[in-house]
């Protein structure tokens, strides 16, 4: 499937920072489930754009802007291709043994009651891919989508006790839970292409557990599904923090808001560019 | 119990006769009044109260700053004992330079199988955005802080190496500056190897690493998290000594992976940080986001190689408790050499075996978190109360990969002067060795730390242990002058 991504964030300020340094992991890399046809990245502001690799093999590119600044902001766009693969993703870039997965971070450290969760929705299954889909099941059952529930602080011990939150959170409780059951697992950040809506307000995320033989497996909780071709894989780390698509800290300045629009539709296929279907 | 009575006394010795680096300190002390040991006790009193050297100590109700207790008596080593020690020493800190290289570079010790994985990818100090990077020279560790121990006048041991941010030297330097004023005499009667300068050796070590751009004539700063730290009067002192900036992370900015300092004439570009603070803090767009102490984007600056930090990011990887007990054959595999300085046996709860043998002997062991410093989360077994072992034995049973045992060591004893006389206490010395490009160093000595209370073997100043000055004399001068004047 290919699917045409425009994701713009608007960072804006009652009262202007002097300064501003930005981490964006906002750009897709190619692997056997998805190619990036085309994408660009470009801020409204005067700076030097710096790109590199961050340690988990995601591109990251960083930009530091001089004030007085009322606003910054940041679009992406661009084209993937996306194959299903029924979850199992290969010929991405590893920079760590999976066991670095099984690193505990606040934001995924699980408590007694995670525990007892984890276990018991495997206990039924024997293997790690299965029983992975059985935590997948159980957690699909048991947790309500609120996007005003929780933050984007909110660790997973939290989002667990009332069984609410955003896809977010839901990543970290899997990836809480497949640590528990003894399988290395990371957060994924990216894009989904939704069949009811094109605006979205928020990109999504979900994660991904190690199986031996098979090697990394996506799980999307808030789906209760593995991901497919209405995935976009952008970014993987620990947990939120490592993958988050904007990073910002400002000195000076007060009163941020920010505003994301995001839009995800499908591309027409064989189209050699996007004035054709228009 | 009984391993307490057996004790090493550095002054008195096994059997009873004086040691030879102590000859002249015990004949001093027969002859020498213990009014005037008092009077000097409150001179140093004063003197500490008036530089106002003060230790905040957290986890206590009122968390204030107190003084350190100091003791007037030095500790002393011999020339030869010194050279043996400063050896083992420079060997230890080569090694853990060669074991972080590597773990964030080819990771051939942990192919090699000699490290298990899992101990260092899950290990929290080791720092996934060091991976593949390389520091300047290759070294991560400039200072490092080795805690020894001794338990007889045969050999050291290694009780902890401290890789991060170790702190103590300022009292070192102080406590000599004081000893020079309270005893001019027995300076006299010695010949006590000089520490005075170890700011001129750091400097020195951290010019030495200082991006080449810097052509030689680097801008320094020392980055302190502020003066809530427990270790801020350090930090100050040491920038004062140093003769650099003391700067916290709201003092430096960073524009397109430069770091500077703001300073009254605008901009100044930074070559070298002697940071302060721990990686967790450094940099909130890589670390925690909710860290005010750091500065947005260092990380960047740092990997792009425009700035040096010291210790380098994620060195606290190598001074783990449960990566020390893999230590010799950490020497052994990157040096080919035999460890000079022993580790103290130790049980790693992480295997089945060990932890059921330490479950057994909770009385007679000392436990430690793998992460703890400081001395909190310890349990020394013969001195714990049956509560204390059972909260233990329920953290061991939980996350026994958290925990290391070690036998409870007859730590060595030292005299000190109390109101009711000179009486013998457990001590420690935490020597700090620099490791530049221009080579390894240490200043002859250290920081002892002395546990105040008898039959104590907790040295940590957080847990109210002193501190003495530490001499290293020459043998070889003593007994000439004891020879000319028999």
């Amino acid at each position: 499937m290919r699917i045409r991504i425009r994701h713009e964030t608007t960072y804006r300020y009652a009262e202007a920072p002097r300064m501003a340094v930005q981490h964006l992991r906002l750009t897709p890399r190619n692997h056997d489930g998805q190619h990036i046809v085309g994408w660009r990245i470009d801020v409204d502001r005067d700076c030097r754009l710096v790109q590199s690799e961050d340690a988990f093999g995601n591109t990251l590119h960083r930009f530091s802007v001089d004030g007085p600044i009322e606003s910054i902001s940041t679009v992406v766009e661009g084209e993937v291709t996306t194959f299903d693969m029924a979850g199992v993703v290969s010929g991405a870039v590893e920079r760590f043994p999976p066991i670095l997965y099984m690193r505990e971070t606040s934001l995924t450290a699980p408590n007694a009651a995670i525990s007892a969760f984890a276990r018991e929705a495997a206990s039924k299954e024997s293997g790690t891919l299965a029983r992975l889909h059985a935590l997948l099941g159980a957690l699909h059952e048991s947790l309500i989508f609120d996007a005003d529930a929780t933050h984007a602080t909110t660790t997973a011990a939290e989002c667990f006790e009332h069984r609410q939150g955003v896809c977010q959170d839901f990543a970290h409780l899997f990836i809480a839970c497949a640590r528990e059951i003894g399988a290395p697992a990371r957060y994924v950040s990216g894009y989904f292409l939704r069949s009811d809506a094109e605006d979205q307000v928020a990109g999504h995320a979900w994660a991904e557990a190690y199986v031996e033989d098979l090697g990394w497996v996506g799980f999307d909780p808030t789906h209760g599904v593995s991901p497919h071709e209405n995935h976009v894989r952008v970014a993987v780390a620990l947990d939120y923090l490592g993958a988050a698509p904007i990073r910002g800290a400002q000195s000076g300045g007060a009163g941020e808001t920010m505003d994301v629009r995001i839009s995800i539709a499908q591309a027409p296929a064989f189209s050699p560019s996007q004035s054709q279907s228009q | 119990m009984d391993s307490l009575l057996t004790q090493f006394d550095e002054l008195a010795g096994a059997d009873g006769r004086t040691r030879a680096p102590y000859r002249k300190l015990s004949q001093w002390l027969a002859a020498t009044p213990p009014e005037l040991l008092a009077s000097r006790r409150e001179q140093a009193e004063l003197l500490f109260r008036r530089i106002g050297i003060t230790f905040a100590v957290y986890g206590a109700q009122e968390a204030t700053e107190r003084l350190i207790p100091f003791d007037i008596l030095p500790r002393i080593l011999s020339r030869g004992e010194w050279t043996t020690l400063e050896k083992g020493l420079i060997q230890r800190v080569a090694a853990l330079n060669a074991f972080l290289a590597d773990i964030y570079g080819g990771g051939e010790i942990l192919r090699a199988g000699i490290v298990p994985a899992d101990l260092v990818y899950r290990n929290p100090a080791y720092c996934p955005d060091m991976a593949g990077r390389r520091v300047p020279y290759d070294i991560f560790v400039h200072i490092a802080g080795v805690d020894i121990v001794r338990t007889d006048d045969q050999g050291f041991f290694v009780l902890e190496d401290n890789a991060r941010t170790p702190s103590g030297v300022s009292y070192m330097l102080e406590n000599r500056e004081v000893m020079m004023r309270l005893f001019p005499e027995l300076f006299a009667m010695h010949r006590v190897a000089p520490i005075e300068n170890y700011p001129d050796e750091l400097l020195a070590t951290l010019r030495s690493v200082a991006p080449p751009r810097a052509n030689g004539d680097p801008t320094i700063v020392l980055m302190t998290p502020g003066q809530y730290n427990s270790a801020f009067y350090e930090h100050s002192f040491l920038a004062d000594k140093l003769g650099v900036e003391l700067v916290e992370g709201r003092d430096l900015f960073v524009r397109d992976d430069i770091v500077y300092m703001r300073t009254t004439e605008g901009p100044r570009r930074v070559d070298v940080i002697y940071r302060r603070i721990d990686d967790d803090f450094l940099d909130p767009l890589c670390f925690r986001p909710d860290s005010a102490l750091g500065v947005a984007g260092l990380m960047g600056a740092y990997q792009a190689g425009n700035v040096t930090l010291a210790n380098a990011v994620g060195a606290g990887a190598a001074d783990d408790k449960a990566m020390y007990t893999y230590m010799p054959e950490i020497i052994q595999f990157y040096l080919g050499e035999k460890p000079l300085l022993q580790n103290v046996p130790t049980f790693r709860c992480r295997e089945a075996e060990a932890l059921a043998y330490v479950l057994d002997r909770l009385d007679e062991l000392v436990v430690k978190e793998v992460n703890g410093s400081g001395g909190y989360g310890m349990l020394v077994g013969p001195h714990a109360t049956r509560a204390q072992i059972e909260e233990f034995r329920a953290k061991l049973t939980a996350h026994p990969q958290n925990f290391i045992a070690q036998p409870t060591l007859a730590l060595s004893t030292c005299p000190i002067a109390l109101a009711s006389g000179v009486a013998p206490r457990h001590v420690d010395l935490r020597p700090f060795v620099l490791q530049g490009a221009n080579g390894a160093r240490v200043v002859p000595g250290g920081l002892t730390r002395v546990a105040m209370t008898e039959k104590s073997l907790v040295v940590n100043s957080s847990q109210g242990g002193g501190t003495k000055d530490t001499w290293v004399i020459d043998d070889a001068w003593v007994d000439e002058k004891a020879m000319g004047q028999a």
